[in-house]
């Protein structure tokens, strides 16, 4: 049996699900972090499957921007995980509510 | 014809003043400020003597001279330049205005020695000039307002020029928001005119060719408005003529607007004598009469001008009687002679009305500043009840001032019998009242028997009898009252000397026997003619002539008859007891206080104030902070710092989104 574009996009959906659901309910900054790749990822598997549904090599060209935003802003990301935990010896975000220390 | 000089008369007294006020205030220099001062009125004061006696002066051709200075409000078809016009009325006027106002800055230079606002007297002063002469001499009725609003603000800042006196602040305020009532009456009035007109100018201006419209001239085509009740809210000559007098009213000082007048007292003497006798409560006078052409056609407000005039005169000097403070009797005798002024124009008299506008600004002018100088002498006493047998301390003084109080008085050859007689002789002789005209006479004549003795209680009080003025200092010194120095007295002379034979420029034909009425020759094109006087005024009929001489002869015994009680009684008795009710003025003071005052003051304060202003407004400003308040109280609650709390909203918000985008489909 040929995989369909639904395949896909249910794939997809279940992915970028798991990855809201990780950001709403992880403490741990860096599983946030991952579960927003996590969703990145999702919707850059919708891009591809529609692409080659479609015939059509824009959304491949999409996927390629948004792996460079997203190699980015994992830099920029770490970077600033980096500093809470110096400041804070801490990963856990609800410690990290208040701007002030 | 054009010329340039005219906006010299008006400009140099506006530069003078600009001087004082920006240098005078640095150099603190009394010589400077005076010389500064007294010398730009007297450019003035040259240059309009030049203008209107040279060869083809304003005084001795028909048509006026003009000086267009800058195109002011062009709006569609209303033009209302700043243009200056000098005919014969404005140009008698602008001739006594600066003669009388160098006079009297050359007085103030004496009288205000060693005030620490010096600059700022004569600043205001110089402003007062200018501003008067605009009145005078603007070419529309626009302009002439500018003036009449100018005069007044500086009447307002001179009245209040003691700003560490409480009472002369109050004071000013009373007399600018009195002024205030008569000037809505003017404005409406103007406004009526343009509406009417469709022009605001006083002059068919050469330049705008032959037969150009005039506010003026539109009612030469008109016929007289009916002698009606009605004719007053009609909305034609007799509405506009009606509130042209409210404002006239209001400046001039009558019923029931004059209140502000005896408190204005509270400013300098000098100002007293300037503004509030000779020249600015005149623009009243002034006004009409530029306007006569309007009130001829309006017979109603002519009858609403005559009653209120005399009805102010007799008032006015009844309340002089009884006053203490050698000023307020000289306010109550001002407001009572411009009452005599309005009586002429009631009547149709307005060459008689301009005629005692001069002679009253030379003995009002010089009996104003004969008071100041006694003031100055006494060491700033203004009751009379402390004075006393001070001729033989102010000679000078006491002698010119006795001119002027017989030139008030109307005794023959001073000045005041010429003009006041004629005004009652006009009175007595106008058409269109019938035997009413008979009625104002008697007033007018009551009046002048008033006048004669208020005038000669007032100098007996002062200069004769007893001295009351020594025990007075508790240690000891006794400051004796003094002559004033020359700059003082100098004006004083020369204003004696115009009070005793001013009157000779409007001798009437019936006492000359001869036609050397200069004045009426002057004026007579410049003003309009009641339609039904001018049948009857023929001088050379006989009988009138015989009735004008007997009238005369009957005013110089009321003269003589005021004189004589005056001295009777107040010779003997100088602090004699005069009725409370007329010392109390009437109580118009405490029944407008009751009637007007206070009612406005609580609807202020309980109504506007309590109600509109804290309860509506700053209610509605308040309540809509609250809410924002509340808004951002119950938004806080979103900011809690949590970050999966703001992706939980985030999320929450998209799936409203892609709820909506399902549920309604897409837009397309």
């Amino acid at each position: 049996m040929e995989p369909q574009l639904s395949w896909y996009l249910a794939l997809s959906a279940v992915l970028f699900t798991i990855g809201v659901t990780g950001v709403i309910i992880k403490r741990n900054i860096i599983a946030m972090f991952m579960c927003i790749e996590l969703m990145l990822n999702a919707v850059n598997l919708t891009f591809v499957a529609f692409a080659s549904f479609f015939q059509d090599v824009t959304g491949q060209l999409f996927v390629f921007i948004v792996m460079t935003v997203a190699a980015a802003e994992a830099a920029v990301g770490l970077g600033i995980i980096i500093a809470i935990f110096r400041n804070r010896e801490t990963l856990d975000v609800d410690e990290a509510s208040i701007l002030k220390l | 014809m054009e010329t340039n000089l005219l906006s010299i008369i008006i400009f140099a007294p506006l530069a003078g003043a600009a001087i004082n006020w920006f240098l005078g205030r640095r150099l603190r220099n009394e010589r400077f400020i005076g010389i500064v001062a007294c010398g730009s009125v007297a450019v003035s004061t040259i240059v309009a003597f030049y203008l209107a006696f040279n060869s083809h002066g304003a005084l001795r051709t028909e048509e006026p001279l003009f000086d267009h200075i800058w195109t002011w409000l062009s709006v569609g078809d209303f033009h209302a330049d700043f243009a200056l016009a000098m005919d014969r009325l404005s140009g008698t006027y602008a001739l006594f205005i600066t003669f009388v106002g160098f006079l009297i800055h050359v007085f103030a230079v004496g009288y205000m020695h060693g005030e620490d606002g010096f600059y700022r007297f004569f600043a205001f002063l110089n402003l007062f000039m200018f501003s008067m002469l605009t009145l005078v001499l603007g070419d529309n009725f626009v302009l002439m307002f500018v003036g009449w609003e100018g005069v007044g603000l500086c009447s307002y800042l001179l009245i209040g020029y003691y700003v560490d006196q409480k009472q002369a602040g109050d004071a000013a305020k009373k007399a600018f928001i009195t002024n205030r009532i008569g000037d809505w009456g003017f404005v409406l009035g103007i406004m009526l005119t343009y509406f009417l007109t469709g022009s605001v100018s006083f002059f068919a201006h050469p330049a705008a060719g032959e037969g150009a419209k005039t506010a003026l001239s539109f009612f030469k085509t008109v016929p007289v408005d009916p002698f009606t009740a009605g004719a007053i809210v009609a909305g034609g000559a007799t509405s506009i003529a009606v509130l042209l007098f409210i404002g006239a009213a209001g400046k001039s000082a009558q019923i029931p607007l004059y209140v502000w007048l005896p408190d204005a007292m509270a400013g300098p003497t000098p100002v007293s004598a300037l503004i509030h006798a000779a020249t600015m409560v005149t623009a009243g006078v002034y006004m009409i009469v530029r306007c006569s052409e309007i009130f001829v056609h309006a017979p109603a407000a002519m009858f609403i001008v005559a009653i209120i005039g005399a009805a102010t005169a007799l008032f006015a000097a009844t309340i002089g009687l009884a006053q203490n403070d050698i000023k307020k009797v000289l306010a109550y005798s001002t407001i009572s002679q411009l009452g005599y002024m309005f009586l002429a124009c009631g009547v149709g008299a307005f060459i008689a009305a301009i005629f005692h506008v001069i002679t009253h600004a030379f003995f009002k002018a010089l009996l104003f500043l004969g008071s100041g100088s006694v003031i100055h002498g006494m060491h700033h006493e203004q009751d009379m009840r402390k004075m006393g047998g001070l001729r033989k301390y102010m000679p000078v003084t006491f002698v010119t001032m006795c001119t002027g109080w017989l030139a008030i008085s109307g005794i023959p050859i001073f000045a005041g019998f010429f003009s006041k007689d004629e005004i009652l002789w006009k009175t007595w002789s106008a058409a269109g009242l019938g035997s009413f005209s008979k009625v104002l006479w008697g007033i007018g004549a009551v009046t002048a028997l008033l006048t004669a003795i208020y005038m000669t209680r007032m100098m007996v009080m002062t200069f004769f009898g007893k001295e009351r003025f020594h025990g007075e200092h508790a240690h000891g010194e006794h400051h004796k009252p003094h002559e004033s120095p020359w700059l003082m007295t100098l004006p004083l002379i020369v204003l004696a000397v115009l009070s005793t034979v001013g009157g000779f420029i409007g001798v009437p034909y019936a006492l000359a026997n001869r036609d050397i009425n200069v004045i009426e020759h002057t004026l007579e094109p410049a003003v309009a003619h009641v339609p039904s006087l001018a049948a009857t005024d023929h001088t050379d009929e006989h009988s009138e002539i015989n009735e004008e001489r007997l009238l005369a002869l009957v005013s110089v015994t009321i003269a003589f008859i005021g004189l004589g009680i005056g001295w009777a009684v107040f010779n003997r008795r100088p602090l004699l007891e005069m009725p409370r009710i007329l010392e109390n003025k009437y109580y118009v003071d405490e029944i407008y206080d009751a009637t007007l005052i206070h009612p406005i003051e609580s609807v202020s304060r309980q109504g506007l104030w309590k109600i509109v202003d804290v309860g509506v407004i700053d209610g509605a400003l308040h309540a809509l902070g609250d809410a924002v308040k509340e808004i951002g109280r119950l938004g806080r609650y979103l900011q809690a710092g949590f970050v999966r709390g703001y992706a939980a909203i985030i999320l929450a918000g998209a799936l409203i989104l892609i709820g909506l985008f399902a549920w309604f489909g897409f837009p397309r």
